[in-house]
């Protein structure tokens, strides 16, 4: 039967897909793995509560990637990729306060600039900082954060851009008193 | 014969012909304009290598100086046609090794050129000028210096978009102490480090050098070095963007640029660091050129960059530049001519950047000049594409790409039919189109009827039956690229259109309803097309006649049908049914 010498035929030729399956199939065979990916994206996502860095498994499974779609070229999908690796690692400083007893850790990515630093940082160490100025530095408190910058000099937070800050703070210290003072700090 | 003019009139008349097609319709005058048409010709243009052989070339035009010639199809670009397909350029540098000594010029573009064909290409002609490999792929860095050390009056080395494989980044020490003659260079795709100090001397010795295209591994620091040396560039291509922060390499790097008042261009920028941007302010007022398409910069960032680029008449840019960033664009460059919005994330299931329908059409209300767009975004609707083709009636490159294939107008959830049709009817010089989203038939039959100047269409993930394709094909006049995938289209429309795909450059169909005795018919009647099926499952008569082929491309040609094709590639011609019989 012609039916019966096309199944033969089938088995027999060569091909790139696995053997026994057809175009079809090939396609329901695709499907069925990625809900297998979503499923397991699933289970361990409940798990992973905290911000912490989630691997690539973890993160929420891409829709099944067509060929070719969308039209961009390899070199460009490289360039991009290469960045996101970058972003996934955070920049963890040290935050020191004078008289606490020991020191925090913060990454400095996931603020979006001054404002929320500051906050957070208030929040962990519970004190307050005062109002920046460029000329006065942190007034209305006895509290003033300062960095160590790539140079190892003592800088006060604030004065440079947010990204230039990002990419030249060392370690953070919440200085207090009179060296605070010192640093533009008026009160 | 009575009074005749004169053949050296024509011939000096001739000289002043640039353009292939008046030198075309020139040659179809009489049988000797045509004669003293093709001793004269010295630029040739192949737009298909397939289409044409190299001795059919060399027997007709003797004397040719500049080749410039395209090899893959376009779907090549997104890894659709498989490896090993074809467009090796070696037999047409052995061909014209021996037929034109005298070559200075050649630009190719999607072929494979292999270190041997620029060894030869280095040695065969002693005047070679220039050489433009764009998106090939097929070389190392070993074949770039034979290029480097034999060409001596080498003028253009410019290896955009290519692929090469970096075995050593010596070559650019290969060009000779007394090569002066560079006026541009682009090895802006090559992965290796050159040594900076054959560079800076190979810049410093080349006065007329006025593009400059660096690659990756070239540090910003030491970019002062090389424009200090060639205040005259015209375009440059930075190296990573990236450094230290520390304010003498800033100083140096702004000071540098302030030299260069004739920079027009500028592109490169990865790894960019936003602190080191205000370096280059000095240059943005004169700026025509601006590719940011690498440079991973925050919407603030990047809109204060464009802001300030009033002369600006082209832009790449990746979709951080967000909706508020390209309104500031339509509002700050009025002479904005071409608009490429990239994805940042193209595989992400969500969207990561605020950058939705509207940028394009701020841009489409703001910038009168604007005739070129390619835009990748998340959702689109009618009235959008509606405003946007009344906004700009001059649009003659529309390309479109809705990331998630076959989403509808996300307002009103219909197809995006009318938005098409609307963008076609009212651009009535519009010559390339891409689009997708959600189309039925509709959108083609708009097509078919209004856009008589489209000369390249890009479809997938549309319509709903052959109607569509036989729309496109007997309405669009001027169609000379059609490229399909993964679209509902069969047999009927195809054949039914056959003779018109003697007047088109090329058709590509893949992931389609297209059926092996349908492609065997039409290799059948049509001997001026190769119909070559791409199918990598095996023999297609392995499988039943109306099987639907993986992949076809069909193509006009004098040449018959090749002789270099892979194990997957099948030829249909008259011989095929006797063949399988």
């Amino acid at each position: 039967m012609a039916q019966e010498s096309e199944l033969n035929f089938k088995a027999t030729e060569l091909r790139l897909g696995l053997p026994g399956t057809d175009e079809c199939e090939d396609m329901m065979i695709s499907s069925v793995k990625n809900n297998n990916k979503r499923y397991l994206s699933e289970t361990v996502e409940d798990n992973n509560a905290s911000k912490d860095i989630t691997s690539p498994e973890t993160a929420p499974a891409p829709k099944a990637q067509i060929i070719g779609w969308p039209p961009v070229r390899s070199y460009r999908k490289n360039n991009l990729q290469t960045k996101k690796t970058e972003s996934e690692t955070g920049i963890f400083v040290k935050v020191s306060m004078d008289g606490a007893p020991y020191l925090r850790k913060i990454d400095l990515k996931i603020y979006n600039g001054y404002a929320e630093l500051l906050n957070a940082l208030e929040t962990m160490f519970k004190f307050t900082i005062g109002e920046y100025s460029e000329r006065e530095g942190y007034k209305g408190s006895e509290y003033a954060p300062a960095y160590e910058d790539k140079d190892g000099d003592l800088m006060l937070v604030g004065d440079v851009p947010w990204n230039m800050f990002m990419s030249s703070c060392k370690k953070l210290r919440i200085m207090k008193g009179s060296e605070a003072r010192g640093l533009g700090c008026g009160v | 014969m009575g009074y005749s003019f004169p053949e050296e009139a024509l011939e000096h008349v001739l000289w002043f012909l640039s353009s292939d097609k008046d030198r075309n319709s020139v040659s179809l005058v009489c049988k000797s304009w045509y004669e003293i048409e093709r001793w004269c010709r010295r630029r040739v243009f192949v737009g298909n290598c397939y289409a044409v052989t190299p001795e059919i070339v060399i027997r007709r035009f003797p004397e040719v100086r500049a080749l410039e010639m395209k090899g893959k199809p376009h779907f090549a670009d997104f890894n659709l046609v498989p490896e090993g397909w074809g467009a090796y350029v070696y037999p047409w540098i052995s061909a014209m090794s021996v037929a034109y000594p005298w070559l200075e010029e050649i630009k190719l573009k999607r072929m494979v050129v292999t270190d041997e064909s620029l060894e030869l290409i280095s040695k065969s002609f002693k005047n070679f000028r220039v050489l433009v490999l764009s998106s090939c792929e097929g070389f190392t860095t070993d074949g770039l210096a034979s290029i480097a050390a034999n060409c001596s009056n080498l003028r253009e080395l410019d290896l955009r978009d290519s692929e090469v494989e970096d075995l050593s980044g010596h070559w650019l020490s290969h060009f000779p102490d007394n090569c002066t003659s560079l006026v541009s260079l682009n090895m802006s795709c090559s992965g290796s480090e050159v040594s900076f100090s054959a560079l800076e001397r190979l810049v410093a010795r080349c006065p007329n050098l006025r593009t400059l295209r660096l690659n990756r591994a070239v540090p910003l620091e030491k970019l002062p070095n090389l424009l200090r040396r060639a205040p005259q560039l015209e375009e440059l291509g930075t190296g990573a963007y990236s450094a230290e922060i520390r304010s003498d390499i800033y100083s140096n790097l702004a000071e540098a640029f302030s030299f260069c008042k004739q920079l027009k261009g500028l592109s490169g920028f990865w790894d960019v660091v936003p602190a080191y941007l205000p370096a280059m302010y000095s240059v943005c007022s004169g700026l025509t050129s601006l590719n940011l398409s690498y440079a991973t910069l925050q919407c603030p960032d990047l809109t204060k960059l464009v802001s300030q680029c009033h002369s600006l008449q082209r832009l790449w840019v990746l979709d951080y530049i967000e909706d508020s960033g390209l309104e500031a664009l339509s509002a700050s460059c009025k002479d904005l001519q071409e608009l490429r919005v990239f994805p940042s994330d193209p595989f992400g299931a969500e969207p990561n950047v605020f950058l939705t329908e509207q940028g394009l059409v701020s841009v489409s209300e703001g910038c009168p000049k604007l005739q070129s767009v390619l835009y990748f975004c998340r959702q689109m609707s009618n009235a959008a594409l509606i405003t946007i083709a009344k906004n700009r009636p001059n649009m003659i490159r529309f390309r479109l790409c809705i990331i998630e294939p076959q989403v509808p107008d996300y307002l009103t959830l219909e197809p995006l039919d009318t938005g098409f049709g609307a963008i076609v009817k009212s651009c009535k010089e519009l010559r390339r189109l891409s689009m997708s989203g959600l189309l039925t038939d509709r959108v083609f039959d708009y097509i078919g009827t209004h856009a008589k100047k489209l000369e390249m269409l890009s479809i997938a993930f549309a319509g709903d039956s052959d109607l569509g394709l036989h729309h496109v094909l007997s309405g669009c006049d001027s169609l000379r690229k059609l490229e399909i995938r993964d679209c509902p289209f069969g047999d009927k429309a195809l054949l039914a259109n056959a003779a018109k795909l003697e007047t088109m450059r090329s058709l590509w169909m893949s992931s389609c309803s297209v059926s092996y005795g349908a492609c065997k018919l039409l290799g059948q009647k049509m001997p001026r097309l190769n119909v070559e099926v791409i199918d990598e499952r095996g023999p297609p008569d392995s499988r039943p006649d109306s099987c639907p082929v993986e992949k076809l491309y069909v193509y006009r040609t004098v040449g018959g049908r090749r002789i270099d094709m892979p194990g997957y590639v099948w030829t249909m011609d008259e011989d095929s049914t006797l063949e399988f019989s």
